[in-house]
Protein backbone atom coordinates (compact mmCIF):
# COMPACT_ATOMS: atom_id res chain seq x y z
CA UNK A 1 0.00 0.00 0.00
CA UNK A 2 2.99 2.45 1.01
CA UNK A 3 4.96 1.16 -2.24
CA UNK A 4 1.84 1.90 -4.49
CA UNK A 5 1.11 5.43 -2.44
CA UNK A 6 5.15 6.44 -2.91
CA UNK A 7 4.72 5.20 -6.61
CA UNK A 8 1.53 7.03 -7.10
CA UNK A 9 2.86 10.71 -5.93
CA UNK A 10 5.75 9.77 -8.77
CA UNK A 11 3.36 7.87 -11.23
CA UNK A 12 4.20 10.55 -13.99
CA UNK A 13 6.36 8.85 -16.24
CA UNK A 14 8.34 11.61 -18.03
CA UNK A 15 8.38 11.84 -21.65
CA UNK A 16 11.61 11.72 -23.70
CA UNK A 17 10.97 15.57 -24.58
CA UNK A 18 10.82 15.98 -20.80
CA UNK A 19 14.06 13.43 -20.41
CA UNK A 20 15.99 15.42 -23.02
CA UNK A 21 14.76 18.96 -21.30
CA UNK A 22 15.89 17.67 -17.70
CA UNK A 23 18.82 16.62 -18.66
CA UNK A 24 19.41 19.61 -20.54
CA UNK A 25 18.88 21.82 -17.42
CA UNK A 26 21.05 19.93 -15.70
CA UNK A 27 24.36 20.24 -18.22
CA UNK A 28 23.57 24.21 -18.62
CA UNK A 29 23.17 24.91 -14.91
CA UNK A 30 26.32 22.64 -14.16
CA UNK A 31 29.37 25.02 -13.72
CA UNK A 32 32.18 23.50 -12.40
CA UNK A 33 31.04 19.80 -12.43
CA UNK A 34 27.71 19.07 -12.87
CA UNK A 35 26.88 16.16 -10.11
CA UNK A 36 25.31 18.34 -7.81
CA UNK A 37 23.46 19.77 -9.98
CA UNK A 38 22.22 16.24 -11.14
CA UNK A 39 20.94 15.69 -7.92
CA UNK A 40 19.05 19.10 -7.50
CA UNK A 41 17.35 18.71 -10.51
CA UNK A 42 16.01 14.97 -10.80
CA UNK A 43 15.51 14.45 -6.89
CA UNK A 44 14.45 17.59 -5.80
CA UNK A 45 12.67 19.64 -8.33
CA UNK A 46 11.64 17.12 -10.93
CA UNK A 47 11.07 14.22 -8.36
CA UNK A 48 11.92 11.21 -11.20
CA UNK A 49 13.85 9.69 -8.37
CA UNK A 50 14.37 9.39 -4.78
CA UNK A 51 17.29 10.09 -2.48
CA UNK A 52 18.02 7.10 -2.18
CA UNK A 53 17.70 5.61 -6.06
CA UNK A 54 19.87 8.51 -6.92
CA UNK A 55 22.90 7.42 -4.00
CA UNK A 56 22.31 4.08 -5.39
CA UNK A 57 22.34 5.22 -9.22
CA UNK A 58 25.36 7.59 -8.40
CA UNK A 59 27.50 4.55 -7.12
CA UNK A 60 26.70 1.93 -10.19
CA UNK A 61 27.74 5.21 -11.86
CA UNK A 62 30.49 5.49 -10.13
CA UNK A 63 31.64 1.82 -10.30
CA UNK A 64 31.32 1.60 -14.19
CA UNK A 65 34.29 3.01 -16.36
CA UNK A 66 33.53 6.14 -18.42
CA UNK A 67 31.98 9.51 -17.37
CA UNK A 68 29.80 9.38 -13.93
CA UNK A 69 27.26 11.79 -15.14
CA UNK A 70 26.72 10.04 -18.76
CA UNK A 71 26.79 6.95 -16.99
CA UNK A 72 23.69 8.45 -14.34
CA UNK A 73 21.93 9.55 -17.81
CA UNK A 74 21.89 6.25 -18.96
CA UNK A 75 20.71 4.43 -16.06
CA UNK A 76 17.84 6.99 -15.72
CA UNK A 77 16.99 7.33 -19.17
CA UNK A 78 16.79 3.78 -19.46
CA UNK A 79 14.64 3.01 -16.41
CA UNK A 80 12.04 5.44 -18.30
CA UNK A 81 11.42 4.73 -21.59
CA UNK A 82 14.45 2.02 -22.71
CA UNK A 83 17.06 2.60 -25.21
CA UNK A 84 15.21 5.19 -26.70
CA UNK A 85 15.10 7.48 -23.28
CA UNK A 86 18.76 6.49 -22.73
CA UNK A 87 19.99 8.33 -26.22
CA UNK A 88 17.82 11.18 -25.24
CA UNK A 89 19.73 11.35 -21.95
CA UNK A 90 22.80 11.37 -23.46
CA UNK A 91 22.22 13.84 -25.83
CA UNK A 92 20.39 16.12 -23.51
CA UNK A 93 23.52 16.11 -20.91
CA UNK A 94 26.26 16.44 -23.87
CA UNK A 95 25.05 17.78 -26.83
CA UNK A 96 24.42 21.83 -25.86
CA UNK A 97 27.78 21.91 -24.29
CA UNK A 98 29.68 20.21 -26.66
CA UNK A 99 28.73 22.87 -29.10
CA UNK A 100 29.62 25.48 -26.96
CA UNK A 101 33.41 23.92 -26.13
CA UNK A 102 33.53 23.86 -30.05
CA UNK A 103 32.90 27.61 -29.54
CA UNK A 104 34.83 28.16 -27.25
CA UNK A 105 37.80 25.65 -29.25
CA UNK A 106 37.26 28.53 -32.00
CA UNK A 107 37.13 31.54 -29.98
CA UNK A 108 40.88 29.99 -28.16
CA UNK A 109 42.42 29.23 -31.54
CA UNK A 110 41.60 33.10 -32.69
CA UNK A 111 42.29 35.14 -29.87
CA UNK A 112 44.62 33.12 -27.33
CA UNK A 113 47.26 35.19 -27.54
CA UNK A 114 45.86 38.08 -26.39
CA UNK A 115 47.04 39.87 -23.24
CA UNK A 116 44.26 40.25 -21.32
CA UNK A 117 42.38 36.94 -22.61
CA UNK A 118 45.45 34.93 -21.45
CA UNK A 119 45.15 36.61 -18.20
CA UNK A 120 42.16 35.62 -17.88
CA UNK A 121 42.88 32.10 -19.13
CA UNK A 122 45.82 32.04 -15.88
CA UNK A 123 43.37 32.97 -13.29
CA UNK A 124 40.55 30.21 -14.60
CA UNK A 125 43.20 27.59 -14.54
CA UNK A 126 44.62 28.76 -10.87
CA UNK A 127 41.29 28.43 -9.69
CA UNK A 128 40.15 24.94 -11.48
CA UNK A 129 43.31 23.83 -9.60
CA UNK A 130 41.99 25.19 -6.35
CA UNK A 131 38.84 23.31 -7.15
CA UNK A 132 40.84 20.07 -7.79
CA UNK A 133 42.54 20.31 -4.55
CA UNK A 134 39.59 20.46 -2.06
CA UNK A 135 38.47 17.44 -4.10
CA UNK A 136 41.55 15.83 -3.28
CA UNK A 137 41.19 16.56 0.46
CA UNK A 138 37.69 15.67 0.26
CA UNK A 139 38.44 12.38 -0.98
CA UNK A 140 41.45 11.95 1.48
CA UNK A 141 40.85 13.48 4.75
CA UNK A 142 37.86 10.88 5.20
CA UNK A 143 40.75 8.14 4.95
CA UNK A 144 43.15 9.90 7.05
CA UNK A 145 40.48 10.70 9.41
CA UNK A 146 39.14 6.52 10.01
CA UNK A 147 43.16 5.57 9.82
CA UNK A 148 42.02 3.33 7.11
CA UNK A 149 45.46 2.64 6.28
CA UNK A 150 45.10 -0.23 3.49
CA UNK A 151 43.62 2.49 1.24
CA UNK A 152 46.02 5.07 2.06
CA UNK A 153 48.81 2.89 0.87
CA UNK A 154 47.05 1.93 -2.22
CA UNK A 155 46.16 5.57 -2.96
CA UNK A 156 49.82 6.21 -2.51
CA UNK A 157 51.06 3.87 -4.66
CA UNK A 158 48.34 5.24 -7.61
CA UNK A 159 49.19 8.66 -7.25
CA UNK A 160 53.06 8.11 -6.97
CA UNK A 161 53.06 5.45 -9.94
CA UNK A 162 50.94 8.09 -12.04
CA UNK A 163 51.79 11.66 -11.10
CA UNK A 164 55.73 11.20 -9.84
CA UNK A 165 56.78 7.74 -11.76
CA UNK A 166 55.11 8.63 -14.89
CA UNK A 167 53.47 5.24 -15.56
CA UNK A 168 50.49 4.97 -18.06
CA UNK A 169 47.16 5.07 -16.57
CA UNK A 170 46.55 1.86 -17.79
CA UNK A 171 49.45 -0.16 -16.07
CA UNK A 172 48.70 1.38 -13.14
CA UNK A 173 45.17 0.85 -13.16
CA UNK A 174 45.33 -3.31 -14.20
CA UNK A 175 47.99 -3.74 -11.94
CA UNK A 176 47.03 -2.02 -8.90
CA UNK A 177 43.42 -3.00 -9.52
CA UNK A 178 43.55 -6.72 -8.87
CA UNK A 179 45.39 -6.45 -5.76
CA UNK A 180 43.79 -3.70 -4.09
CA UNK A 181 40.34 -5.74 -4.74
CA UNK A 182 41.95 -9.13 -3.98
CA UNK A 183 43.02 -7.51 -1.05
CA UNK A 184 39.64 -5.86 0.45
CA UNK A 185 38.41 -9.31 -0.64
CA UNK A 186 40.34 -11.06 1.80
CA UNK A 187 39.92 -8.50 4.51
CA UNK A 188 36.48 -9.32 4.60
CA UNK A 189 36.49 -12.66 5.51
CA UNK B 1 47.01 21.39 -36.65
CA UNK B 2 44.74 19.39 -38.51
CA UNK B 3 46.14 16.10 -39.04
CA UNK B 4 43.78 13.20 -39.61
CA UNK B 5 45.75 10.66 -38.50
CA UNK B 6 46.29 12.18 -35.00
CA UNK B 7 42.71 12.54 -34.71
CA UNK B 8 42.34 8.87 -35.22
CA UNK B 9 44.89 8.21 -32.87
CA UNK B 10 43.60 10.03 -30.59
CA UNK B 11 39.65 8.79 -30.63
CA UNK B 12 41.40 5.48 -29.96
CA UNK B 13 43.15 6.44 -27.55
CA UNK B 14 40.06 7.81 -25.97
CA UNK B 15 38.10 4.60 -25.99
CA UNK B 16 41.26 2.70 -24.47
CA UNK B 17 41.31 5.49 -21.80
CA UNK B 18 37.21 5.67 -20.65
CA UNK B 19 37.25 1.75 -20.13
CA UNK B 20 40.26 2.24 -17.29
CA UNK B 21 39.39 5.64 -15.86
CA UNK B 22 37.96 4.52 -13.08
CA UNK B 23 36.57 7.37 -10.91
CA UNK B 24 35.75 9.46 -14.02
CA UNK B 25 37.53 12.09 -16.08
CA UNK B 26 39.34 13.72 -13.18
CA UNK B 27 41.14 10.51 -12.93
CA UNK B 28 42.33 10.46 -16.55
CA UNK B 29 43.90 13.78 -16.74
CA UNK B 30 47.42 12.02 -16.23
CA UNK B 31 47.19 9.69 -19.07
CA UNK B 32 45.37 12.32 -21.54
CA UNK B 33 48.15 14.82 -21.06
CA UNK B 34 51.34 11.66 -21.13
CA UNK B 35 49.71 11.36 -24.49
CA UNK B 36 48.69 14.59 -26.17
CA UNK B 37 51.34 17.14 -24.79
CA UNK B 38 54.28 14.63 -23.97
CA UNK B 39 54.68 11.89 -26.62
CA UNK B 40 53.01 13.48 -29.29
CA UNK B 41 53.03 17.21 -28.73
CA UNK B 42 49.58 17.97 -29.99
CA UNK B 43 49.30 20.32 -27.40
CA UNK B 44 51.40 22.89 -25.44
CA UNK B 45 51.86 22.53 -21.90
CA UNK B 46 50.21 25.98 -22.03
CA UNK B 47 47.59 25.28 -24.02
CA UNK B 48 46.50 21.57 -22.13
CA UNK B 49 46.06 24.06 -18.82
CA UNK B 50 44.06 26.19 -20.55
CA UNK B 51 41.56 23.54 -21.78
CA UNK B 52 41.19 21.89 -18.22
CA UNK B 53 40.42 25.80 -17.01
CA UNK B 54 37.67 26.13 -19.76
CA UNK B 55 36.19 22.86 -19.57
CA UNK B 56 35.88 23.01 -16.00
CA UNK B 57 34.25 26.55 -15.89
CA UNK B 58 31.99 26.19 -18.57
CA UNK B 59 28.87 24.39 -17.59
CA UNK B 60 28.68 20.70 -18.29
CA UNK B 61 30.59 17.71 -17.71
CA UNK B 62 34.37 17.87 -17.20
CA UNK B 63 35.18 15.69 -20.00
CA UNK B 64 34.65 17.96 -22.11
CA UNK B 65 38.27 18.64 -22.13
CA UNK B 66 38.27 16.19 -24.80
CA UNK B 67 35.52 17.79 -26.79
CA UNK B 68 38.35 21.16 -26.90
CA UNK B 69 41.42 19.28 -27.61
CA UNK B 70 39.50 17.00 -30.55
CA UNK B 71 38.72 20.60 -31.96
CA UNK B 72 42.15 21.48 -31.87
CA UNK B 73 42.89 18.36 -33.97
CA UNK B 74 39.81 18.18 -36.46
CA UNK B 75 37.32 20.95 -35.84
CA UNK B 76 33.94 20.55 -35.10
CA UNK B 77 33.83 17.15 -36.40
CA UNK B 78 36.71 16.05 -34.73
CA UNK B 79 35.34 17.81 -31.25
CA UNK B 80 32.12 15.79 -31.94
CA UNK B 81 33.93 12.21 -32.44
CA UNK B 82 36.01 12.85 -29.23
CA UNK B 83 32.76 14.00 -27.16
CA UNK B 84 31.50 10.14 -28.88
CA UNK B 85 34.61 8.14 -28.06
CA UNK B 86 34.73 9.20 -24.54
CA UNK B 87 31.64 8.25 -23.47
CA UNK B 88 29.87 5.95 -25.94
CA UNK B 89 31.31 2.49 -25.30
CA UNK B 90 30.92 3.16 -21.70
CA UNK B 91 27.27 4.23 -22.04
CA UNK B 92 26.51 1.21 -23.83
CA UNK B 93 28.15 -1.14 -21.21
CA UNK B 94 26.51 0.83 -18.23
CA UNK B 95 22.35 -0.11 -20.49
CA UNK B 96 23.56 -3.61 -19.80
CA UNK B 97 25.33 -3.92 -16.87
CA UNK B 98 22.58 -2.05 -15.06
CA UNK B 99 21.10 -5.38 -14.61
CA UNK B 100 23.51 -7.73 -13.95
CA UNK B 101 24.25 -5.02 -10.81
CA UNK B 102 20.92 -5.49 -9.48
CA UNK B 103 21.71 -9.43 -9.29
CA UNK B 104 24.78 -8.95 -7.41
CA UNK B 105 24.05 -6.04 -4.96
CA UNK B 106 25.17 -7.92 -2.11
CA UNK B 107 27.58 -10.12 -3.57
CA UNK B 108 30.82 -10.00 -1.98
CA UNK B 109 33.20 -9.69 -4.49
CA UNK B 110 31.02 -6.69 -5.63
CA UNK B 111 31.50 -5.20 -2.14
CA UNK B 112 35.76 -5.85 -2.24
CA UNK B 113 35.60 -4.48 -6.06
CA UNK B 114 33.83 -1.38 -4.86
CA UNK B 115 36.27 -1.22 -2.12
CA UNK B 116 39.30 -1.71 -3.97
CA UNK B 117 38.44 0.91 -6.62
CA UNK B 118 37.97 3.56 -4.40
CA UNK B 119 41.82 4.35 -2.83
CA UNK B 120 42.56 3.43 -6.34
CA UNK B 121 40.36 6.59 -7.63
CA UNK B 122 42.01 8.40 -4.57
CA UNK B 123 45.25 8.54 -6.03
CA UNK B 124 44.26 9.62 -9.21
CA UNK B 125 42.29 12.60 -8.34
CA UNK B 126 45.12 13.53 -6.15
CA UNK B 127 47.83 12.80 -9.36
CA UNK B 128 45.79 15.20 -11.38
CA UNK B 129 45.22 17.92 -9.21
CA UNK B 130 49.12 17.62 -8.45
CA UNK B 131 50.04 18.06 -12.37
CA UNK B 132 47.24 20.75 -12.96
CA UNK B 133 48.45 22.58 -9.87
CA UNK B 134 52.21 22.52 -11.16
CA UNK B 135 51.41 23.64 -14.38
CA UNK B 136 48.89 26.65 -13.42
CA UNK B 137 50.57 27.93 -10.38
CA UNK B 138 53.67 29.39 -11.87
CA UNK B 139 53.20 32.69 -10.09
CA UNK B 140 52.33 33.95 -6.34
CA UNK B 141 48.99 35.09 -7.62
CA UNK B 142 48.17 31.90 -8.93
CA UNK B 143 49.48 30.11 -5.76
CA UNK B 144 47.17 32.47 -4.23
CA UNK B 145 43.60 31.91 -6.15
CA UNK B 146 44.10 28.11 -5.86
CA UNK B 147 44.65 27.97 -2.38
CA UNK B 148 41.42 30.56 -1.73
CA UNK B 149 39.62 28.38 -4.28
CA UNK B 150 40.09 25.13 -2.63
CA UNK B 151 39.83 26.77 0.95
CA UNK B 152 36.13 28.10 -0.48
CA UNK B 153 35.43 24.37 -1.71
CA UNK B 154 36.39 22.75 1.09
CA UNK B 155 34.81 24.64 3.98
CA UNK B 156 32.64 26.21 2.90
CA UNK B 157 28.70 25.48 0.36
CA UNK B 158 29.74 28.73 -1.93
CA UNK B 159 29.47 27.70 -5.33
CA UNK B 160 32.83 27.53 -6.94
CA UNK B 161 31.50 29.51 -9.85
CA UNK B 162 32.04 32.59 -7.79
CA UNK B 163 35.44 31.22 -7.21
CA UNK B 164 35.83 31.26 -11.30
CA UNK B 165 34.42 34.48 -11.84
CA UNK B 166 36.65 36.35 -9.18
CA UNK B 167 39.80 34.69 -10.71
CA UNK B 168 38.86 35.48 -14.32
CA UNK B 169 38.33 39.20 -13.18
CA UNK B 170 41.47 39.24 -11.61
CA UNK B 171 43.43 37.93 -14.85
CA UNK B 172 41.64 40.18 -17.14
CA UNK B 173 42.86 43.16 -14.38
CA UNK B 174 46.54 41.33 -15.15
CA UNK B 175 46.79 40.88 -12.01
CA UNK B 176 47.62 37.12 -12.55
Amino acid sequence: MSESSAAAERSHIPSLGELFLGFLAIALTGFGGVLPWARIVLVDRRRWLSGEQFAHDLALAQFLPGPNIMNISILIGARFRGPLGAIVCALGLAGAPAVLMIVCGLLYSRYSDIAWLRGGLAGLGAAAAGLLISLAAKLIVPLLRERRVVSLVFALVAFGAVALARVPLYWAVVLLAPVSIAVFRWRAE
Amino acid sequence: MRDDSALSVFLLQLVFLSFVAIGGINAAVPELHRQVVEIHGWLSEQAFTDFFAIANAAPGPNMLIVTLIGYQLGGATGALAATAAICMPTCILTYFAAKAWERFKDAPLRMAIQAGLMPITVGLVAATAYLIVRTADQNAAAVAISAATAALAYFTRIHPLWAFAAAAALGFAGLV
